[in-house]
Parts: structure tokens; C-alpha cells; sequence
């Protein structure tokens, strides 16, 4: 059971320890720095050189937070460095947080605004980068008030400048609010979106960290990824991986979370691999009262289902992955035992259907036609041939055979649920008269 | 060189090329929307989708889109795949969701490029049967139809518009499978280049609005391989006829000239040929006084013995005075220098303007730079276009300079190793950064937008800018005294940016209508050239056959008129030409008034030829073959369309070298001896040494494919008899092309599986659509595979360069109380035919005077007033248009438009605001 008489601490709970120590102190600065703040970026500036930090982020092991989990340590080694590296380089942080069951970067965001401008300074430090970008999902308007409010502070206090804390480097941060396109949490369609052009995805290569923003070098991560960089320089990488010693290879904390029909719906930064059961039963209570778990979305609504035998699984990205889902973003959505599968599965893919940005076929043309399938089956009026194409479209709308990943993603709950609940859409096909004539004869 | 294994067989292929582009220029067949030759590989629709292979032994592979991935050598993949086949198949039908079941009553029909990927993958069956998604459409003018119920979202249209043309008022709106490609609102697209949509567009939402009113099919029409008459690049064409109409003008490929683009003016400009007022029979204006005339129709026979007869004494005498014309061909032009004789033959080009075009002749034929051939261009690093406003001239020209300036970007990706194909990266790679491009021009251009800068300035500045340029690139070229600090900077710049560059390029021409503005052009290609570059120079002239009228060495239209007046000749002959258009009112309506027997041949009814005695009719592009020369030096032949009598028994449309011919051998009392186009075409080469080649142009006509001639029809053509039902019931053999190796009938050859080298229409077995081209190619997007038509004429004099020109004019200073007209072009109304079509009516552009912000503010008139515009010879009321790049002394006059007298330029005019006469 969670303790809330239990003080985290930032040893233990790198993201989120000093909303523990709050109090009724304002969000501000001066806060920030009594709570350890900016001694992170201040320890890379004095004592680290740019490369420095790179190496030690590779060596924590810290993987993407956003859904992919790409090493960031690895993603950041692709920007051409030192003297003839181009001047204009650019970081992106991408707040987009649009993912449907995700609300963590919200969280980071609203209640600790100056962890998420530190953690961009200091990454900013690490790829010598000119310009930051906050892209934010344009719903947050907490989180772009607060944040706004923050870069101003910091740049009074001197942790924003041409010149910042006296290491001859400095850059400029910038928060852009969104237009509210899911798309545009895709990195090379947010860049596409920052540029002021439409949200469609670009081809790789090039990769944004040779041409990405403004054709120039350009690094987009997580702001949860990026939240994790301060307490890495200020503790080591050893420590940061010690943090889920025992749980998974994977290193550091997650934020986990649960929303649907659980006693207690929430974000808890957890050590990465915690198992579904822990967060369900421990942290969210369980499922409310007369409600059965019937299946599961790991980590947002582009993640295959798993069903309740999976929650004894450490939560990372290649356990999952194994189980033939995807850890995305860490926050499960429980699925209770009186909802009708295909009803939300309809949801979801109307959901997609709807974001679809509409550059490639498959996904543009193949997406709604699965909502009219789907709807058609969940009103008991779908014939014979419609899950087959349903099949069709989860081979034809995977990886590598769209533009992006959109579609993909959008098949994952779809395929999973045609997998673990078939006679579920079964039940939706309307039986043919021959069909009901050989049933009367059976029975 | 890189070897790529196609379905198990190896294939040799360029290495750095796209997997699509490489199997469609080995004739394999794969299918493709968003892909298109000259806008790059986006990977967005996903047709092109293959398997490809790890290695020889990798089994299993994974679908990749073709056209996004490099032919490099030793990939394995495979066309035949069934997943692959499966996934292309299901592509075409989540197209088809939303696709209305407009095939009957859509325009697309029978060339659709959609049509053809439906049967190539297969797809054939309907699954979807939920609604589909409907839309509004736009008036987007007289050229183009919109109907977005069709559109499966390609983005070619957006791509062309915006990315390949510069133009910014066609957008896609809105997101997922709710998308509109559109403009902001109704209204008539900005771009010159816009009518090549209906040939991007793979399905029908864009069609092509001029057929539209009389529409058929693409296999119900008969085709020919012409040449453009609206300008001197000498595009290649495509024209449609059906029922002796010309119905459609498409883009005929031509890899070193248009290759699958033409302008606007080109492809709607047409319908003058099909006006009822034309002229069809002969006739013969009984009485001489304007008021009261009256026309008798002659026969052809009676014509020609009439006129014969009244020429007779005239011709023994050498006393018929004979005009051609820059937009007849050289057939008919040197048919008439045979008829009257060298001495009496006039070429019909304006004085002031066959001078300018002799001197680009001259220029040509003796500078050590290369006349570039259109596609050429675009690969030029460095342009300066100096004193032509080509978007309005030659407006295929700019489209191909907007191109030019892509080339640092297409380097900067280069570095990246990104192939110039991948043009999303190329784009996003290169950003705003330009290849450094030019303009020196009277007044603001629609080129401006992709300039690194522009300077305007009348026309002796202007020159005295190109001259500068000249001697900073070679100080031995002349200085230029006092010139001002903005040209020295901006001459320098322009130098700099020419000298750096491997492919310079200097474009000018007759536009400004100064010979110094074409010295000093010439000065920086003979600069550039000893300074060791490998310079370009482009030199536009205003007709379809200025360059090839002058090649033959005649004197200038007034020049004739002149010897009218003093009574040197007893009859005229003017031949596609209205003098009035030439030459000043006065000195025309002098000469008419010299002379009393007149004959006009042309096929439009003109003010010349509301003066003449015997009109004959003559055949326009369509009706007859012609040899013309275009401003590369290119000789080009046109191929007849149709045969008008087939249609109209009545008609007695022919050509006007046949014309001529006929009164020579008339008046001779001999058998007419040219009996076949090609005859013609031989004597003219015989007889003109720099024209020698011509006859190098085309096949002649005894050439067959397989023993074939070519058919101007597809096989699918269908009423070839029942059409002249109305007529006659009985069914008259169809017409016998004598003049040429093609057939008016869709028997004979037809297809690419030959080198066939003058193709009417393209088509393939599958391939209906403009996409046909490829088969006809050596490699996507290169040259026809039996060679690109015409021959050129002049090549760079490389021996010996010529000597700089030298004399600088002085600075312009403007007068006290005169201003200086400068020509001002317009793409709708300053070509003579072009302006004469239905299409381009609400193109127009009206007649105005332009004048600078501080003029008009001087003079108090502002936008809409009307002034007088006066001196000697005219008086005109004209429309104040505010200019703001115009520089102060200097008035805009619209060159050409119906309604305008005859203009010449540079001349004083006079301005007076206020109603009073």
C-alpha cells in the first residue's frame, strides 16, 4: 500500500521527490534552487564538457520515455559535435502528450516546471545547441503558463543567456503551443508542425540529427527522458541504474500510471520493470467494486492488449515487447469486464482514424474504413468478409508498410483484441439465411 | 554502374537512381501515383511497393516502397511478390473507398492514370459499400475544371503548383481522409503554368476546361506531332482534333526542350484556329472602296487562274512585292521569296524588330557561347536574365529558370548524401538557399520571387548594367563611364556570382527591345568564355519563326510598304501577316493605298486582310505541315492535324506555300513540281545555305515503321465513316497524307515498341495516360529513345570568340516634359493568336499606360485614370496602372494587344492627365 506518510526522496524518486516538499511553497524558483535545483546543470557547466555529459547519459543506459524507448545517449551521439559542427543546432523537447491513457508529462510539466527548463539547459548544454523548443500539446494551458513564467525567472537568473554561467555557450528556450494534432508528437511531423508547415512525417534519412529543424541538427525527446538527465549528472550512472537493480535491465525510475475503471486512477514514479500487478493492485487499488479485469493497454491506446495473466510481467520495453506488446508510455488502461471489446476498440480507432494526418493511403483510407467495419459490427451489422478485411488491414496497415508509425500503432489494440477476443466480433457478423437455416437444423 | 536483381534476373542500372525510376526505364512495369519524373519520390501513396531481399539467400524479405529506395548495386527484389502484388492491389482499393463512380461522365476516362492502376493491380471488386466522402468544387477559371469528389490525395498537384511552378494560391486543406487540394477561394490560378495540372493530375479532378464544351474521348481523337506557334521556344505538342475540330492541345514530350511541361498561353491559346470568322474559301472583294465591298467566293481553280492572270504582267516585271511573316512557316515564307523573287520578298517582321532579331542572329552565329536548349537551362548554377521578362515572352523559359536556383540545395544534399530525388530531404536540406539568379528588367517581373536581386531601369541603364558586368568579369571587355555606385555594386555581384558558378547562364532577347541590352548580353557570354567558363546564352526572340524568317535574309516589312508608296510594285502578296500589327498606321494604310492588286493568304481574319482584293485561305498548324526555326536555332517540323476537307467538302483550306506554288505554276504555265511537302522543304534548304539542315528536321516521307506509316489515331478510334453520315452516306476512302509518314486514319503504326521518332499521342498497352511517355523513352524522364525532334542549326563559334561590342549608350536622364515608353509583355494578349482563342478572352489584358509611384503622384492621377498618350502618329486614352518598381521618366505600353495601334519604343511620349482632348 502507498505510504503517504513516506517522504520520497530525490535518491530514490529522481522526477518527482520534491513535490513531496512543496508544501504550500509557490512553483517558483527560488523553491527550485532550495530543492537542489539547477545543480545539475551548474555541476555539468563547471565540472563536464559537453561530450562529458553525452557519455555519461549513454553509460545510464536511459531510454526514451516517450514510447519508443530509443537510448537517448545514442540518439544524441548522431549530432555532428566540436568545431566545424554547424552553429544552429536545436533541441525539441516534445510535450505533445496526446498519447490517449497518458497524463505524466502534464504532471512534470504543471508541478515542476523549473525541473523541466534545468533538464533542457543542461541537455542543450550537452549538444552545444542555439535554440530549445518546449513543443506543447496547446491543451496544457497550465503547464504554458507555468512554464513561460519559469524561462522567465531563469533568465533573470541568469541560467538563460548567451553566455550561461560563464561557459561561453548559451541558447535561447522557447515554449510553442500546439494546434492539437496527435501527429505532431511524431518527431519529424512535430518538426514539420514547428516550421510552420503541415504535420505531415518526414522520410529518414536524413535523420533530424543531421537535418531536422530548419534543415539543421536536431535532437526531439521525451519530457520525461529529459527530466531524468539533471539527477543523472548529480548522482552517476551507476546509481541510476541501482534504481531498478532486481526489476529490469533497463535503468532508472518510470512514471507509471493507471486510468480507467480502477479504485484509484494516477501517475507513481516507480523503479522501471514493477510489475502491472504492483501498479493495479498496490498503488491503484485494484478495480472498482463488481468489476473484473478483462484486459489490459500497457503504456497508451497504440499498445497491443494483454490480458490479466501479463500483469505478472516486469513493465519494460523488452518484456513486453516478448509478449508481443509495447511498454509505450508506462500508463495502463484497464479494460473492466462489463465493456463491450468492440465498442472499444471502435472508440480507439476512431480515435486514429481522426488523426490521421492524411499523407499516406493505407492509413488515411484504410483507418476509417475499419471505424465503419467496426461500428457495423458493434450494431450487430457486419457481414461476412468484414473481420477478414479487418485481418487485412492489421498485416497491410503495420510497421514499414506506411509512412509512419501512425497506422501501426493504431492496429496494435485492434489486432490484439481480434487475437484474444474473436467470437467478441464474431458475435457482431449477421448470420446469413442459409447460415440460420443450418443453425435450426443443428439444434 | 550497379547491378540490381529484379524477380531473379540482373539488370545493369544507374546506382544512384530510385529503385521505381529504374524498372520503369527497363520497361518493367510498376505502378505509382504520388511518383512522378520531374517532382521526385515522396513515398506517400504507397502503389509502388515491392519486396526486397536482404541477399540472394534472404527468403523472406519485406515490402519497401520503390521509389524511396536506392538502386544500389546487388539489390534483390521482387515485382512479382504476391504480398507485394496483394498490398498494391489493396492500395488501389482503400483509393477506391472514396472514389465516385464517375467513369463514364468523367473527363479523365481513357487517358486516367487511375483507370490504368486499377487494371495493373488488379483491383476489381468492391468491399467498401459504407458512404463516401463528397466535396464543394471551385470556378477556377476558363482553363481548368474542379472536381474533388475524385482526388485520392496524391499530392502531385500541390507538389507541381507550389514546389516545381513557385506558385503559392493551390493549398491541400484540412487532415485525415477529409482533404481539399484548392485555392483559398474561387478564382483563376495565378500561375502561368497552371493547365499542366490536368496532365499531373493522375485522375479528374483537374481537367481541361477548353475541351470540356466539346468533349470526347482521347481514343475518338486524331492526334498529330506539332510544334507550339505562341512563342520561339518551340515546345512540342500534342493537338487533338475530332470532326475537323481542334479540340485540345497536351504536352508532347521533348527531352531536350519542354520535356513534360508547357505554359498556359501554349496549351488554352489555341482556339483561334477553330473561329467561325476565319477565312475557308478564296475570295475576291469586287468592289476596292471600304464601304462598299463585296465578297465573291471563288473556287480554288478560279482563285488561282484570277489572281494568276492579274499577276501576270506584274510577275514579268518583277514588280509584285511580297511580305511574309514570322509566324508562317519557312515552307511558306520561301514559297513566296520564289514566287516574286529575292529582290521583292519582305520577311513581315517589324524594321525596328528585325533588326534586333538580326542581331541576335548575328550574335548566335559568331559567339563562343553555347545556345542552350531549354531543358539545359534548368541545370545552369548562376543566371542572369537580362532586359527579357520571359514569364510574359517565353513563358516556358521561366518555368525552367525556377528550376535552376534548386541546384545549391540539390548540392547541399549532395554533401549529405542525399540523391536529388529524395526532394523532401533535398528541400528540407537546402531551406531557402538559392542558386544566384539575376534580373535586370523595365519594371517588377513574376520571376522576381525566386531573385537574389532585381534592378530596373530603362533600357540604356539596363544595358549599361550588363556591359559593367562584362568588364568585371574581363577588363579587356569595355568599361562603362560614370556609372552610378548601385549598378558598379550590383555589376559586381552579378560577375562574381558568374565567374563561380560551372554552368553560368545569360539570358536576354528582343523583349526590351534595345540592340544594346543584346550587345551587352553578348559581351558577358564572350567575357565569361575567356575567362575559361563554359557560358550559356540564351537570346529570345518574340515569334514561333522570327529566328527562321530572318535566317532568310529579307528586308523588313516596312521596308516593303516603303517601296509600295514609291510605286515600286504594281501587286502585293501578304502571306500570315497583319501589317497593321508591323508597321505605323499611316505608312500601312499609304502603302494599301499604292497599290491595287492585293492578295492576302491567312487563316485569320485580320485588318489586313479587310484590304484586300483576293483572300486566300490559308492552313494553320493544323491543317498544314510546316518547318519553323526556334529561338535555340532549332529547325522543328509541325505535322498537319486533320484534313479540313474530309470534314467540310466545301472547305478549300491549304497551305500557303501550296498556294503560292499553285499561282506560280500558274502564271509559269508549267506542272506544279512541288507536289509533296518535302519538296518544298528541299529546294528551301538548297536554296538557303543556313538553312541547309532543315531537312534534317523529321523524317520525310517515305519513312515507315515495319512497313508502315504512322498512325495519327489510336486503334480504339472509333466512327471514321458514320461522322460524315450527315454528308454523304457513302464512305469516301480517308484522307491520303501525301506530305508525311503518317496516316490520317488510326491505321498503321502505332505504340513505342519502335524507335518511331515523331509520336503524335503516346500511348501503350496499359498505359493511356500522359505516363504512356515513359515507354517511349530511354530512361524516365530522358530523351525520346530515336532522338528529340528538330535539328539544331547553329552551334557555339568555340574557334575564334568575336570581338566585344563597344559602343556604350549614355545613362537614361528623363526629360522635363516627355517620358520614355518602354514595352511591357503579357503573356494573354501580347501574342497575336493566343488572343484571338474564346479560352483566353477574360485573360486579356487590357490596354493601360504604367507610370512610376512618383510620375502618377506628379502628374495627380492614380489607378484607373485616363490620360492622353500622344505623339506623332498616335493619340491614345489609356488607363493609369501605378507601377512601383517602374523607375520614374519611363511609361509602360502593353506590347501587341488587339486594340493598341502599333507602337514603336524608347520613342518620347507625351502625358496628359484630365479629360480634355
Amino acid at each position: 500500500m502507498m505510504n503517504a506518510a513516506i517522504l520520497k526522496s530525490a535518491d530514490t524518486h529522481p522526477l518527482t521527490w520534491r513535490l513531496d516538499h512543496l508544501g504550500s511553497a509557490p512553483l517558483d524558483i527560488k523553491t527550485y534552487e532550495s530543492l537542489e535545483g539547477y545543480t545539475g546543470l551548474r555541476k555539468a557547466i563547471t565540472e563536464m564538457n559537453p561530450q562529458a555529459v553525452q557519455t555519461l547519459v549513454k553509460d545510464a543506459n536511459l531510454r526514451g520515455r516517450g514510447g519508443a524507448g530509443f537510448p537517448a545517449g545514442v540518439k544524441w551521439s548522431l549530432v555532428p559535435m566540436g568545431e566545424n559542427a554547424p552553429k544552429q543546432k536545436y533541441l525539441i523537447c516534445n510535450a505533445d502528450e496526446m498519447e490517449p491513457g497518458t497524463f505524466k508529462d502534464r504532471l512534470l510539466m504543471e508541478e515542476l516546471p523549473h525541473q523541466m527548463i534545468e533538464s533542457m539547459i543542461l541537455v542543450g548544454y550537452a549538444l552545444q545547441v542555439s535554440k530549445a523548443y518546449i513543443f506543447l500539446r496547446g491543451e496544457y494551458v497550465v503547464a504554458a503558463e507555468r512554464l513561460n513564467r519559469a524561462i522567465d525567472e531563469a533568465k533573470v537568473a541568469g541560467y538563460l543567456s548567451e553566455n550561461i554561467l560563464g561557459s561561453g555557450w548559451g541558447m535561447e528556450l522557447h515554449v510553442h503551443t500546439g494546434a492539437g494534432r496527435y501527429i505532431c508528437g511524431e518527431e519529424t511531423a512535430l518538426i514539420n508542425s514547428l516550421e510552420g508547415r503541415r504535420a505531415n512525417p518526414r522520410a529518414k534519412p536524413p535523420f533530424p540529427q543531421i537535418a531536422g529543424l530548419w534543415g539543421k541538427p536536431t535532437v526531439v525527446n521525451n519530457v520525461e527522458t529529459l527530466n531524468n538527465v539533471p539527477a543523472i549528472v548529480v548522482r552517476g550512472a551507476e546509481w541510476f541504474k541501482g534504481l531498478s537493480r532486481g526489476k529490469s535491465a533497463d535503468s532508472g525510475t518510470k512514471l507509471y500510471g493507471v486510468s480507467g475503471r480502477a479504485k484509484r486512477t494516477g501517475v507513481w514514479e516507480l523503479p522501471i520493470g514493477t510489475t502491472g500487478r504492483e501498479l493495479l493492485y498496490e498503488y491503484a487499488g485494484g478495480m472498482q467494486d463488481g468489476l473484473e479485469l478483462m484486459c489490459w493497454l500497457p503504456g497508451g491506446a497504440s499498445t497491443d492488449f494483454l490480458l490479466p495473466q501479463h500483469l505478472d510481467l516486469a513493465m519494460d520495453f523488452d518484456t513486453i515487447a516478448k509478449a508481443g506488446s509495447r511498454m509505450g508510455t508506462g500508463l495502463i488502461t484497464v479494460v473492466d469486464n462489463k465493456q463491450n471489446i468492440v465498442s472499444v476498440v471502435r472508440n480507439l480507432e476512431q480515435f486514429f482514424s481522426r488523426e490521421s494526418c492524411g499523407w499516406c493511403t493505407p492509413c488515411r483510407d484504410g483507418l476509417p474504413w475499419s471505424v465503419k467495419l467496426l461500428q457495423a459490427i458493434e450494431r450487430g451489422q457486419g457481414q461476412a468478409g468484414d473481420i477478414e478485411v479487418l485481418e487485412e488491414m492489421t498485416h497491410f496497415l503495420g510497421p514499414g508498410k506506411t509512412f509512419c508509425p501512425h497506422a501501426p500503432g493504431a492496429m496494435e489494440p485492434l489486432q490484439s483484441a481480434l487475437k484474444f477476443f474473436r467470437s467478441e466480433f464474431e458475435r457482431g457478423i449477421m448470420k446469413t439465411e442459409i447460415q440460420n437455416e443450418e443453425g435450426l437444423k443443428a439444434s | 554502374m550497379a547491378t540490381i536483381y529484379v524477380d531473379n534476373k540482373p539488370f545493369e542500372v544507374d546506382g544512384a537512381d530510385n529503385l521505381l525510376r529504374a524498372c520503369l526505364s527497363l520497361g518493367l512495369d510498376v505502378p505509382y501515383f504520388c511518383w512522378h519524373p520531374a517532382l521526385g519520390s515522396v513515398g506517400a501513396c504507397r502503389a509502388c511497393a515491392v519486396k526486397q531481399y536482404a541477399n540472394a539467400d534472404d527468403k523472406r524479405g519485406r515490402l519497401v516502397m520503390s521509389c524511396m529506395t536506392q538502386s544500389t548495386d546487388n539489390t534483390y527484389i521482387s515485382i512479382d511478390d504476391g504480398e507485394a502484388k496483394a498490398f498494391r492491389k489493396s492500395v488501389l482499393e482503400w483509393l477506391m473507398t472514396n472514389h465516385p463512380h464517375d467513369c463514364p461522365v468523367c473527363e479523365e476516362g481513357g487517358h486516367c492514370h487511375l483507370q490504368d492502376m486499377t487494371v495493373m493491380t488488379g483491383h476489381n471488386k468492391r468491399r467498401y459499400r459504407f458512404n463516401k466522402r463528397t466535396h464543394q468544387n471551385q470556378n477556377l477559371g476558363p482553363f481548368i475544371n474542379h472536381e474533388m469528389n475524385r482526388c485520392i490525395a496524391c499530392y502531385r498537384c500541390v507538389r507541381y503548383y507550389n514546389d516545381y511552378a513557385g506558385g503559392n494560391d493551390l493549398g491541400v486543406f484540412g487532415a485525415n481522409n477529409n482533404l481539399y487540394f484548392g485555392r483559398e477561394r474561387d478564382g483563376v490560378f495565378d500561375s502561368e503554368f497552371s493547365g499542366n495540372l490536368i496532365e499531373v493530375c493522375p485522375t479528374g479532378v483537374f481537367t481541361d476546361k477548353t475541351h470540356s464544351e466539346r468533349y470526347n474521348r482521347k481514343w475518338d481523337m486524331q492526334f498529330s506531332p506539332s510544334v507550339c506557334q505562341q512563342c520561339s521556344v518551340g515546345c512540342n505538342t500534342s493537338p487533338g482534333e475530332r470532326y475537323g475540330e481542334l479540340r485540345r492541345i497536351e504536352n508532347r514530350y521533348h527531352g531536350e526542350i519542354n520535356h513534360y511541361f508547357l505554359c498556359d498561353r501554349g496549351r488554352f491559346g489555341h482556339g483561334y484556329v477553330n473561329r467561325k470568322d476565319r477565312p475557308r474559301q478564296p475570295f475576291f472583294r469586287t468592289s476596292t472602296t471600304l464601304n462598299n465591298t463585296v465578297l465573291e467566293i471563288l473556287s480554288a481553280d478560279e482563285a488561282v487562274s484570277k489572281i494568276g492572270s492579274s499577276l501576270q504582267v506584274a510577275i514579268s516585271q518583277e514588280r509584285v512585292i511580297g511580305i511574309g511573316s514570322p509566324r508562317a512557316s519557312l515552307e511558306a515564307n520561301y514559297a513566296l521569296r520564289d514566287l516574286v523573287g529575292a529582290q521583292n520578298f519582305y520577311c513581315g517582321i517589324g524594321e525596328a524588330e528585325l533588326k534586333l532579331i538580326r542581331q541576335v542572329l548575328s550574335i548566335m552565329q559568331s559567339t563562343a557561347a553555347r545556345t542552350p536548349a531549354l531543358r539545359e537551362m534548368e541545370k545552369a548554377d548562376a543566371v542572369f536574365v537580362l532586359g527579357e521578362d520571359v514569364t510574359q515572352t517565353a513563358p516556358r523559359i521561366a518555368l525552367a529558370l525556377r528550376q535552376t536556383v534548386k541546384t545549391l540545395a540539390v548540392d547541399m544534399a549532395a554533401d549529405l548524401k542525399i540523391p536529388d530525388w529524395q526532394i523532401a530531404a533535398v528541400q528540407c536540406i537546402g531551406q531557402r538557399e538559392k542558386s544566384p539568379l539575376f534580373i535586370a528588367s523595365f519594371s517588377a517581373t513574376r520571376l522576381d520571387d525566386v531573385a537574389e536581386s532585381t534592378v530596373n531601369g530603362a533600357a540604356d541603364d539596363l544595358a549599361r548594367l550588363g556591359f559593367a558586368v562584362a568588364h568585371a568579369i574581363d577588363s579587356d571587355a569595355p568599361a562603362v563611364p560614370g556609372l552610378s555606385e548601385e549598378y558598379l555594386a550590383a555589376a559586381q555581384r552579378i560577375a562574381q556570382a558568374l565567374l563561380a558558378a560551372q554552368k553560368p547562364l545569360v539570358v536576354s532577347g528582343t523583349g526590351a527591345a534595345s540592340e544594346a541590352v543584346l550587345q551587352a548580353a553578348a559581351n558577358i557570354a564572350g567575357a565569361l568564355h575567356k575567362k575559361g567558363k563554359t557560358p550559356a546564352l540564351a537570346l529570345c526572340v518574340p515569334e514561333v519563326n522570327s529566328l527562321g524568317v530572318a535566317m532568310l535574309e529579307a528586308d523588313s516589312a516596312d521596308a516593303g510598304l516603303r517601296a509600295l508608296v514609291s510605286d515600286k510594285a504594281d501587286a502585293l502578296i501578304v502571306v500570315e501577316n497583319d501589317l497593321f500589327r508591323r508597321a505605323p498606321a499611316d505608312l500601312v494604310s499609304g502603302a494599301f493605298s499604292h497599290v491595287s492588286t492585293v492578295v492576302v493568304i491567312d487563316h485569320q481574319s485580320t485588318a489586313t486582310t479587310e484590304r484586300a482584293m483576293y483572300i486566300l485561305p490559308a492552313a494553320s498548324f493544323a491543317e498544314g505541315d510546316g518547318t519553323m526555326v526556334s529561338m535555340e536555332g532549332r529547325a522543328q517540323r509541325y505535322f498537319q492535324l486533320y484534313n479540313p476537307e474530309y470534314y467540310d467538302p466545301s472547305s478549300n483550306i491549304k497551305e500557303s506555300w501550296r498556294w503560292l506554288h499553285a499561282l506560280h505554276t500558274a502564271i509559269d504555265h508549267r506542272e506544279v513540281s512541288w507536289t509533296q511537302f518535302d519538296d518544298i522543304t528541299h529546294e528551301c534548304a538548297e536554296h538557303v545555305p543556313a538553312l541547309a539542315r532543315i531537312v534534317e528536321a523529321s523524317p520525310n516521307a517515305s519513312y515507315r515503321v515495319k512497313g508502315l506509316k504512322i498512325a495519327r489515331a489510336p486503334r480504339r478510334y472509333s466512327g471514321r465513316t458514320a461522322m460524315r453520315a450527315n454528308l454523304s452516306v457513302h464512305e469516301p476512302r480517308a484522307s491520303q497524307d501525301e506530305d508525311s509518314a503518317l496516316t490520317f486514319s488510326m491505321e498503321g503504326y502505332g505504340g513505342p515498341n519502335e524507335d518511331a521518332s515523331f509520336v503524335p499521342f503516346a500511348w501503350a498497352p496499359g498505359w493511356n495516360s500522359p505516363q504512356a511517355w515513359t515507354k517511349f523513352q530511354d530512361e524516365v524522364g530522358g530523351h525520346l529513345r530515336a532522338g528529340d525532334a528538330g535539328v539544331r542549326l547553329i552551334e557555339a563559334n568555340t574557334g575564334s570568340a568575336g570581338a566585344y561590342f563597344v559602343k556604350i549608350p549614355a545613362a537614361f536622364s528623363a526629360d522635363q516634359d516627355s517620358w520614355q515608353a518602354v514595352p511591357l509583355h503579357h503573356i494573354f494578349g501580347s501574342d497575336e493568336l493566343s488572343a484571338r482563342a474564346v479560352a483566353t478572352e477574360t485573360m486579356l489584358e487590357q490596354p493601360y499606360v504604367g507610370l512610376s509611384p512618383s510620375d502618377a503622384e506628379k502628374l495627380g492621377v492614380r489607378d484607373g485614370v485616363l490620360v492622353k498618350v500622344h505623339n506623332t502618329g498616335f493619340n491614345l486614352s489609356l488607363a493609369v496602372r501605378i507601377l512601383s518598381h517602374l523607375p520614374s521618366g519611363l511609361v509602360g505600353l502593353p506590347v501587341g494587344l488587339t486594340g493598341m495601334p502599333y507602337l514603336p519604343f524608347h520613342m518620347p511620349v507625351k502625358l496628359n492627365a484630365g479629360t480634355s482632348t
